[in-house]
């Protein structure tokens, strides 16, 4: 485990092409509508929570980060029949922390990217539960178990996923 | 107070837009009736990834086709095989049950009932997901342009799927029975008590409000009521997985769904319903309910109404005594040498004997009009196309020949198709239209009543299912 304290000089900065900035999120989008369909295990994952906290930590700008995490909550909301805003909220405050944190701390190697993700999936779910409960007033029960493993299982594949990822990239 | 905001200008900002969302989302809240609030956005998402959609959907099916159709046959003989054998069984059912409906539609007639009808469907794919286990949706790729409305029922052939939630240009959103959200009006077949089911967030299936007095056990069936003003009345919902004592006086009882809820590849959506009472063609002669108790009375049993096997033939199918020998070229031939297709016997003709005729004389006419929910209108709820022939499940083109009990008929229809194997089809009795049988001392509906052509399916009608092959 490597999760070093690394001065804004040691940061690097990326960013992304127009083209792949509007183009991941689309497709993260698209596979997460497609891909349960047919296999039903991958409801568990999200990937546009996954594509979120990439696109932060590697532009590690908070602005940037909450508003990226807003517009895609905002889309996946837009998809299900519930009124769009809750996955909004949860996503933009994760853009936000998940950017803000990429300044501090060095976030490119696996370890530190499976903590990350790890934590901010828990914030994710219970952002969207405290909303979905109080605003919205939905029955939704606190899973603690199913929680847990879901994030882990998106843990586990942001490791691959953000190398992937990685091949966008362009210096900033 | 502009150095503040200039020094904490990222939080300001998350803030700013944290309200903006809240706010956004309790305006939604509030407006619970107007779902159009947040039409624009929906819109342009979907139309954004539905074609995409659709065309992975499309190339994946021609993939799969290519392999299942043209390389992949291993096993198809074998399975082949086991189909017939399933479909003999299912013909054998199907008799049996037209022959209920056939009197249940009677009956209905005589109350005056009003019958829901599934007049016409339509077929679409599934193409994409909500892809949050938090809401249960799927999208279909038929929308507004096809005659989609909001609130119409989706089913599959296995049971009911949801219903119509938003409809889009070229896409809807179908609402699962599985989600928290929807609920559907159903009744438990074998008790008939009625319920709720509801979603639960984890995907599952629940019956609500089910006193913890009432008799509820595994495997019951559920149908649904009809009471929702969505679902038609006796469709296919479920079955009882386990039932337990819940919290409060209520049982916890969990159903598993008829159709596979998380595979879901076509579905058909219920475009018209129509609400009518059954037609005297359906019934095939006015009757009376005296006639209909006139029947049930104890009497002599007719002997040539028994075949071999001791067991009363169904309706409209006479021994191969009973059957009027077909004369050939001046010569007697026998039934049973040459299978006769139903309704030849009236033009004279010589039919061609089938290959497998014990199968296709007694109920192949039936079979033939089928419904094929794909291609379009279902049959009504609760009926067999079968029994809207006429009311004897036998092929259409027959006269039917009332029976001395109702009882024994469903467990002859059986024995009269083993005896039928390889014998002349139930041939249509022109010269006894009434069907009376002689020497019975009371005299049967079928004699008080008068003599009708037999009942026959209209192509074009709205309940007749889509037939394939040529109509009696």
């Amino acid at each position: 485990m490597n999760i070093s304290y690394t001065s804004r000089e040691q940061i690097e900065v990326h960013r992304f092409s127009l083209p792949a900035g509007i183009l991941i999120p689309l497709v993260a989008l698209f596979l997460q509508a497609f891909l349960p369909l047919r296999f039903h295990f991958f409801e568990i994952f999200d990937l546009p929570l996954l594509v979120t906290i990439f696109l932060a930590v590697s532009r590690r700008n908070p602005v940037t980060g909450l508003l990226t995490g807003s517009v895609i909550g905002l889309l996946q909301d837009s998809l299900t029949h519930q009124p769009i805003g809750i996955y909004g909220i949860a996503k933009t405050v994760v853009g936000y922390g998940a950017s803000s944190l990429g300044v501090k701390l060095d976030v490119e190697n696996s370890g530190s990217r499976f903590l990350l993700v790890y934590g901010f999936y828990m914030v994710h779910e219970v952002i969207y539960l405290v909303v979905a409960r109080g605003m919205v007033g939905q029955n939704l029960a606190w899973r603690w178990g199913h929680m847990a493993f879901a994030a882990f299982a998106n843990a586990v594949l942001a490791i691959p996923l953000f190398m992937i990822l990685d091949r966008f990239k362009q210096r900033g | 107070m502009e150095n503040l905001l200039a020094r904490h200008r990222n939080v300001t900002i998350l803030v700013v837009v944290l309200f903006a969302e809240i706010v956004g989302l309790a305006v939604q809240v509030k407006r619970t009736a107007d779902t159009d609030s947040t039409r624009l956005i929906r819109v342009w998402t979907i139309t954004a990834v539905t074609p995409v959609e659709r065309g992975f959907v499309a190339v994946q099916q021609g993939i799969s086709n290519a392999w299942h159709n043209y390389f992949y046959l291993r096993g198809v003989r074998a399975q082949n095989r086991q189909l017939q054998d399933e479909i003999e069984q299912l013909r054998l059912q199907q008799v049996r049950l037209s022959e209920d409906a056939g009197q249940a539609r009677r009956l209905q007639r005589l109350l005056g009932f009003k019958e829901q009808f599934i007049a016409k469907t339509l077929a679409a794919q599934v193409v994409g997901s909500s892809g949050s286990d938090m809401s249960r949706v799927v999208y279909i790729d038929k929308g507004e342009g096809d005659g989609i409305r909001q609130d119409m029922a989706v089913i599959t052939a296995d049971g009911v799927v949801g219903k119509i939630l938003r409809v889009f240009p070229t896409s809807s959103q179908v609402l699962l029975i599985n989600d928290p959200s929807s609920g559907v009006g159903v009744i438990l077949e074998k008790s008939r008590l009625q319920g709720v089911i509801k979603g639960t967030p984890n995907g599952q299936v629940v019956l609500e409000k089910m006193m913890s007095d009432e008799r509820v056990e595994p495997g019951d069936q559920l149908l649904t009521s009809g009471g929702d003003q969505i679902f038609p009345k006796g469709l296919p919902i479920g079955t009882v997985k386990s039932v337990s004592a819940g919290n409060d006086v209520f049982l916890k009882i969990r159903i598993k769904p008829a159709a596979e809820l998380d595979q879901l590849e076509e579905v058909l959506v219920i475009t018209q319903v129509v609400e009518r009472q059954p037609t005297a063609e359906e019934t095939q002669t006015t009757m009376r309910a005296v006639d209909i108790l006139a029947s049930r009375l104890p009497s002599v049993p007719e002997h040539t109404g028994m075949p071999a096997t001791g067991i009363p033939l169904p309706v409209g199918m006479k021994p191969p005594s009973a059957i009027p020998k077909e004369i050939k070229n001046g010569k007697e031939v026998k039934p049973g040498t040459k299978p006769v297709v139903p309704g030849a016997a009236q033009t004279g003709m010589a039919p061609k004997p089938r290959p497998k005729p014990s199968q296709a004389q007694v109920t192949g006419d039936a079979a033939r009009i089928a419904p094929k929910a794909v291609n379009g209108a279902l049959p009504g709820v609760g009926s067999t196309p079968a029994a809207r022939t006429g009311s004897t499940g036998l092929p259409a083109g027959t006269v039917a020949r009332k029976p001395r009990s109702s009882k024994p008929a469903a467990g002859a229809t059986e024995a009269g198709i083993v005896k039928t194997k390889g014998q002349a089809p139930p041939v249509p009795d022109a010269a006894e239209p009434g069907g009376g049988a002689a020497g019975s001392p009371v005299p049967t509906p079928k004699a008080t009543a008068p003599a009708k052509p037999p009942a026959s399916v209209e192509p074009n009608s709205p309940n007749s299912p889509p037939a394939e092959g040529p109509q009696p």
